[in-house]
Formats: C-alpha cells, sequence, structure tokens
C-alpha cells in the first residue's frame, strides 16, 4: 500500500478525502496484483497513474466528442501549450517566493484564462480560426520556455515529466486535483448535455431555440482546459490532444447515433490507456507515446470495421411515409409507410 | 400590433459596417400567414431573418416577435428554424430522432426527456413520414429527407413559427415538391410559416404573401399580386424574368 507524501497546507486538507480513496484504490489494486501476478500492480505510483488513465479515458473522449464535431479538434493542443506555460508560471513562483503550489494548479488558472481567451478571439472574430489557435498556442509555449530559462538555475525539477508525462511522478496530490477535474468536469456535461448537443449540432438552431450559444461556447472550452490539465500528467504537453480526438474519430467510424459514439469513444480510450500503460510499463517506454500509438492503432481497427459495417449491414432504403400534418395523432394509414428494417 | 402579431418591425435598419444591409423596413406577420421573402443574393434576405429571430438587434428601428423585443424573446419552443442542412456535410454520428429530440430542449432545460416529450418527437417523426428513418444516421439521407427531419424537430418543438432560410438547396425536385406539400399543410393547420427562398416558382406556387427585398422592400403583399408587378425587375436587375422559370 502507498503512503502518500503529504505536504501541509490548506490545499492538502481540502483533499484529505481524496487521500482516503487513493489509499482505498491503491488497497485494492495491490489486491489484484497479489492475485493475478501482474508486476506492475505492485508500485504506488502505477496504482495512481492506472486511476489517473481510466479518468482521463472517460473526460477526454467525452469533452472530444463534442469538441470534434464542431471542428475543434486542435483547440486542445493550443490549450495544452498554454497549460504548459502554467506548470512553468507555477515551478517559477515555488523557485521564487517559495508559494509551495502544484504546478498542476497554476496550469489549471493559465488554461482556464486561455481558453477563455481563444473563446473571446473567436467571438470578436465571428470564427474560430487557426490563426488566433496558432497565435494562443505558440505564446503559451514561448512563455513556458522563457520562463524556464529565466529561471533554470532555481529549477530543481525536469519539465520532461510536463512535457512528455510520466506514470512514475503522479503523485497523490495531482492524482487528488485530477479526481476533482474528473468531478466538475463529468457534472457539468451530465447537467448541460442537452445544450452542448443541441450547439455541436445547429448552432443557429441552438441560439433560436433560446440557448446561449456563447456562454455554452465559454463551458466548452473551459472544461477542455481541465482535461487538458488532468491528462498532461501522464500523456505530456505534445500528446494530450490525441486522448481528446483520437478515440472520438475511431468510435464516428463504428457508431451510429450521437450517445452510441460518447460511449464507444470512451471504451475506446480506456482500453488505448490500459494498453498503452501496460506496454509502456513493461517495455520502459513513455507513457504517453504508447498510449496514442496505441489509440491509434485502435482507430485503424475501428475503420476497417466500420467499412466492414457498412459493407456487411447495407441497408435497403425504406420508403418515406406519407404527410399527416392533418392528423398528427393518429397513425399514418397509407402511402407506402415503410417496412420497419430500421429496427437493427 | 394586433394580439395575433408574430413579427413587427418598425423602420428597421442594421449593417455589419457602415453600409446598411437593409434599411427602412417595416412590416408584420400575423398569426397563420404563409410569406416568402425573396430577393437576389445579397440582397440582406438571412440578415433580415435573423433581425426577426431576435439574433441581431437593428441599428435603427424596432423588431418585436411575439410581442417583445425580438432579442430578449426567450421562449424558443415557440419558434422552429430550419437553415440550408441539406448541403451541409457534416460526419457528426447522430440519429433522425436525436435531431428530433432537440425540438423538446427547451421544454426540459437542464432535466431530462419524459416519456411525453419522446411521444411528442415520434408523432413529428409520423407527420413527416419519417418514421422508418428514425434510427438512421442523418448523414445517410438524401436531401430532402433531411429537411423532413428537421422539420420534425421544429414540429416537435410545437413551434408557433417555423422560420425556414432557403431550405430546398441542395434538394431534389421532387422532393422540393413535397417538402412545399408539407409545409402547405403544416400552413393549414395554423402554424406562421416564413419562407426565405430564392427559388421564385416554389414562391409563387406555395406562399399567399411575398416580400421582395433588395436592402428595403419592393413589394409586400397578395403573391398574385405580386407576380403581375415590376417588383421583381426593379429588385432583381434586368435579369428577373424567371418567375415559375426555375425547377
Amino acid at each position: 500500500m502507498t503512503t502518500p507524501t503529504l505536504q501541509a497546507g490548506a490545499l492538502d486538507a481540502l483533499l484529505s478525502p481524496l487521500y482516503w480513496f487513493l489509499d482505498a484504490w491503491s488497497t485494492l489494486l495491490s489486491w489484484v496484483g497479489e492475485l493475478t501476478g501482474l508486476g506492475l500492480l505492485q508500485y504506488g505510483f502505477m496504482h495512481r497513474a492506472i486511476l489517473v488513465g481510466l479518468c482521463v479515458g472517460i473526460i477526454a473522449p467525452l469533452i472530444g466528442t463534442f469538441l470534434v464535431h464542431r471542428q475543434l479538434a486542435l483547440i486542445g493542443d493550443a490549450l495544452a501549450h498554454t497549460a504548459f506555460a502554467g506548470v512553468a508560471v507555477g515551478l517559477f513562483l515555488n523557485a521564487v517566493i517559495d508559494l509551495g503550489v502544484s504546478p498542476y494548479l497554476t496550469a489549471v488558472v493559465v488554461a482556464m484564462i486561455a481558453a477563455l481567451l481563444i473563446e473571446l478571439i473567436s467571438e470578436t472574430t465571428d470564427a474560430y480560426n487557426d490563426v488566433s489557435m496558432a497565435i494562443v498556442l505558440s505564446t503559451g509555449f514561448a512563455l513556458g520556455t522563457t520562463l524556464i530559462s529565466i529561471n533554470a538555475g532555481g529549477l530543481t525539477v525536469s519539465v520532461d515529466q510536463y512535457l512528455f508525462g510520466n506514470l512514475s511522478t503522479v503523485t497523490s496530490q495531482s492524482a487528488a486535483i485530477l479526481l476533482v477535474l474528473f468531478a466538475v468536469v463529468v457534472g457539468v456535461v451530465a447537467v448541460t448535455r442537452n445544450q452542448l448537443l443541441y450547439v455541436t449540432f445547429d448552432e443557429t438552431a441552438a441560439e433560436v431555440s433560446g440557448l446561449s450559444v456563447s456562454w455554452y461556447n465559454r463551458i466548452m472550452v473551459m472544461l477542455t482546459a481541465l482535461v487538458v490539465v488532468g491528462a498532461m500528467q501522464i500523456m505530456g504537453v505534445i500528446l494530450v490532444a490525441a486522448m481528446l480526438v483520437v478515440p472520438v474519430a475511431g468510435a464516428a467510424q463504428i457508431s451510429r447515433s450521437f450517445t452510441e459514439s460518447l460511449l464507444v469513444s470512451v471504451v475506446l480510450a480506456e482500453l488505448a490507456v490500459l494498453l498503452g500503460i501496460a506496454i509502456s510499463y513493461y517495455a520502459g517506454a513513455t507513457a504517453g507515446g504508447v498510449v496514442v500509438l496505441a489509440a491509434v492503432g485502435i482507430y485503424v481497427l475501428a475503420v476497417v470495421a466500420g467499412k466492414l459495417q457498412t459493407a456487411i449491414g447495407e441497408e435497403a432504403t425504406p420508403e418515406m411515409g406519407s404527410i399527416d400534418a392533418g392528423g398528427a395523432a393518429e397513425r399514418s394509414p397509407s402511402g407506402g409507410q415503410a417496412p420497419s428494417d430500421d429496427a437493427d | 400590433m394586433t394580439d395575433d402579431t408574430v413579427v413587427d418591425l418598425s423602420g428597421v435598419a442594421f449593417g455589419y459596417t457602415a453600409t446598411p444591409v437593409v434599411q427602412d423596413i417595416s412590416l408584420q406577420i400575423d398569426a397563420g400567414e404563409y410569406v416568402a421573402i425573396v430577393g437576389p443574393n445579397g440582397s440582406g434576405k438571412s440578415t433580415l431573418m435573423q433581425l426577426m429571430l431576435g439574433l441581431l438587434q437593428p441599428d435603427t428601428g424596432t423588431a418585436r416577435l411575439f410581442g417583445e423585443p425580438a432579442h430578449e424573446f426567450d421562449d424558443g419552443s415557440r419558434l422552429g428554424y430550419v437553415a440550408q442542412h441539406a448541403s451541409a456535410s457534416k460526419e457528426m454520428p447522430i440519429t433522425v430522432r436525436e435531431v428530433v429530440k432537440m425540438g423538446r430542449f427547451p421544454h426540459v432545460g437542464f432535466g431530462r426527456l419524459t416519456e411525453s416529450d419522446w411521444d411528442r418527437a415520434d408523432r413529428a417523426l409520423e407527420t413527416v413520414g419519417m418514421t422508418a428513418f428514425a434510427d438512421r444516421r442523418v448523414t445517410q439521407l438524401s436531401g430532402g429527407q433531411r429537411q423532413r427531419a428537421f422539420i420534425a424537430r421544429a414540429l416537435a418543438s410545437e413551434a408557433d413559427l417555423l422560420v425556414l432560410d432557403e431550405p430546398t438547396v441542395g434538394v431534389d425536385a421532387e422532393s422540393v415538391e413535397a417538402f412545399y406539400d408539407l409545409l402547405n399543410a403544416l400552413n393549414d393547420q395554423g402554424i406562421t410559416i416564413l419562407l426565405i427562398e430564392h427559388d421564385l416558382s416554389a414562391v409563387t406556387n406555395h406562399a399567399e404573401r411575398v416580400v421582395c427585398l433588395n436592402k428595403e422592400v419592393y413589394f409586400d403583399g397578395p403573391t398574385s399580386e405580386f407576380v403581375d408587378s415590376d417588383a421583381l425587375t426593379r429588385a432583381f436587375g434586368r435579369a428577373a424574368g424567371i418567375v415559375g422559370g426555375q425547377e
């Protein structure tokens, strides 16, 4: 069982119930490890990494589904790079004024501000354009590298773990922060799912129906910022956007409905995470890279499965029923109401 | 303005820049009317529609919707909107039933759809003859079928005003006829129809009233009078002798 290295402070006091949960999770996985003889379940850091991975496997495609279908796949990349600036701000403050704050928390704050900035730019220019996205992305990364280089002498922590992700550096505190982000993201999507779907599918109709499209867009980008920071721990800045996009693209190949595509994308992401973590542990490779490669492999399989599905299940086109504007409450009586081949 | 007035524009002007896109527009649309707005490309038809729906605010003049300032109107369930979806190529996996259920979203807010909401959505599908396509992906439908699905969404929301922005662009001729028959039938049921269209034959065959626009209103009256008037030539310029001539 792992013993979390708790730093003193208000944050830890707030997170203490989650530390209890992390301990329980760790006990459970140790027990599973003993039962199955799986070597990777012997270590506390792996228990936390698996938990973080599982959470990311849910929230990344959950948000990614809305982003991808609005053709905003690259926004995750832009926000990840600004989150890196946030990490640099945290490391800088810790080194200069000994603030003792988790760089992931400063990353959350900076990424949220950047998210609102992107949204503001898009609202004033009437479009999410790739130029504004590229500017925000480069600014974030430039700010991060500058802060780190200024303070290079004072930094004892390598930035590699933030750039590429690292299973072994997932602390109890950062795992607990991820659990909070997870709860916020899942909670907000659960409450606003109808609105987010409407805005994603048909922005103008959603606005006509009384929804504040700009508010839902802001919610969407801020949730993206939270997901990006959460996933950064194991995926790294450079690869984090892949988790928002690749499982969703795979699910779109084989799903018929939106609900199905949400569920399938979560399943594909979880597969990629578990496969990636296991392979990276045994092969001694970087987890982020292996997870993404696993996700891409699964995506390719999904494309093939999608093509096969189309080839095999070529459905007969049903005839349209007659228009029945006069008697909506009655069953449509005639006019070639189609044989119901749509029940599958 | 009467209690039956759905749309009321008075002296409306609007421009995205200093140059107005529409100006000096005053018109009223009453409940149960079937009105078509026609005009050449760039004549401000879609802008006028957005002003009517409160998506834009006029620079001068007033726009009212169901008696309230249009941009403050928030009972989305009374409005149905159908755009040029037929030509859109979104690859989003979503079924016809999922699209139609969106019509119920203004009724449930943050809550869940109830059984009666689903019933209402299914009835709307039945009304437009699309029950057999309920579980199909929208991307698999033809342009005409897709537009029927969007009409069903508006019906599911029990809209009093149905606004259609060039709904038959990219739809085959046969489906276009069926589509306009559907609009006629819905209008007969009392739903107010506001159609923005560049296909003049469709307008003259179906709408009761025509508003001919090119920045300003060139004609506003019964369709029969519109056909006999010279408004078309004035609004469209000399290439306009095409009433009844388009497919």
